[in-house]
């Protein structure tokens, strides 16, 4: 199977959850589908199952700030048909929230914290949600663009 | 014919009770100093990337076990030397902090490497970076490099012990008060921008 086969067997299968082939457009890097956030575990959750899509493996799971909008990216891979497929979910910034996909691949549950620990994106259903990396009381979401440093963080100056 | 004893000069006879193996004249000061200086125990205690160079320091081919510092040891209760190695990142200060406390008095402390001495290349843009761990405890000796080579970490463990022989017994107390009250240096002891080794 090649990637132009299963994104259009995934178009063919959700046409109203896919809201833009990332091909089409002239961005450079991985050819990629624009999800809807609310139906991005059934899409996900079908690749997986599907006997003719087999997508067993979740490669990464990385959330970007795209400046105006978040995003929550998703490789996932098909041992069994050798492909990659790459999936994008926009959030809004002002409240990104994304069903969580740790039911489906254990492999997430770090990933969508440690996308919540640096963009404050809110996987709905995890089932530990909390900073990875970060000291628990950090203030802010440090990778986000509009992040403003602390000026001192438990009596240690920052900005010296 | 039994050997006989060399005749004794009466007029040296109190010189030659000194000097015959038996008794050294010191001070007490120098003797604890050269005691302490002769073992200098470090904390094993690696942050980053410069406690790779800190292990090759402890390793055959650079062998600070010469000098006497080899036993690094697993709890700061029976340690002497704390070696900063590597980026202090303000998750890890406090547990900086609390290890440097159990530490029994005397202990001395090296930053080492860019990072620990201030912030290094994440001086800027490390939002969680703390830029200098003499925000955090106070600091004998800094040693310059990113990393600094095995070498350079055996110079700094031997200005330690330049300080150690330096030591007044009396001046321990006033050490001990300066650290209970240390504030925090700021950035005092980090060099210019621009300069080399930064």
């Amino acid at each position: 199977m090649t990637r132009a086969e299963a994104h259009a067997a995934i178009l063919a299968k959700f046409p109203d959850a896919i809201v833009r082939d990332g091909r089409e457009g002239k961005e450079a890097g991985d050819p990629y589908l624009v999800v809807k956030a609310e139906r991005l575990h059934d899409v996900v959750k079908w690749m997986k199952e599907d006997p003719g899509m087999r997508f067993e493996v979740l490669q990464c799971l990385s959330g970007v700030d795209y400046g105006k909008d978040l995003a929550s990216v998703y490789h996932l891979d098909s041992w069994t048909n050798k492909v990659t497929v790459c999936l994008r979910v926009e959030l809004p910034r002002e409240k990104p929230e994304v069903a969580s996909i740790t039911d489906l691949y254990g492999a997430a549950d770090w990933h969508e914290r440690e996308a919540y620990d640096l963009l404050g994106i809110t996987y709905t259903g995890h089932p530990k949600l909390v900073r990875i990396l970060c000291a628990e009381d950090w203030v802010g979401y440090p990778l986000r663009k509009d992040y403003v440093f602390p000026k001192e963080y438990h009596g240690i100056k920052n900005d010296l | 014919m039994p050997p006989t004893a060399p005749p004794v000069n009466p007029a040296n006879q109190n010189q030659d009770l000194l000097t015959k193996d038996t008794i050294l004249l010191t001070t007490v000061e120098d003797f604890v100093n050269w005691c302490r200086r002769s073992s200098v125990w470090p904390l094993t205690f690696g942050l980053a990337c410069c406690a790779i160079e800190m292990m090759a320091v402890g390793a055959t081919k650079f062998d600070i076990d010469r000098f006497g510092s080899g036993p690094f040891r697993g709890t700061p209760r029976q340690a002497d030397l704390m070696i900063v190695a590597g980026t202090v990142t303000h998750k890890m200060a406090p547990r900086v902090k609390r290890l440097y406390d159990q530490m029994a008095e005397p202990k001395y402390v090296i930053a080492m490497g860019a990072c620990t001495i201030g912030g290094g290349p994440y001086w800027k843009y490390g939002y969680h970076v703390v830029k200098g761990v003499d925000l955090v405890i106070p600091v004998d000796v800094h040693v310059v490099g990113c990393p600094p080579r095995p070498e350079a970490l055996l110079e700094g463990v031997f200005k330690i012990q330049d300080l150690m022989k330096r030591e007044k017994l009396l001046d321990r107390l006033r050490t001990y008060h300066k650290r209970e009250t240390y504030k925090g240096a700021g950035n005092a002891a980090m060099p210019a921008p621009g300069t080399p080794g930064r």
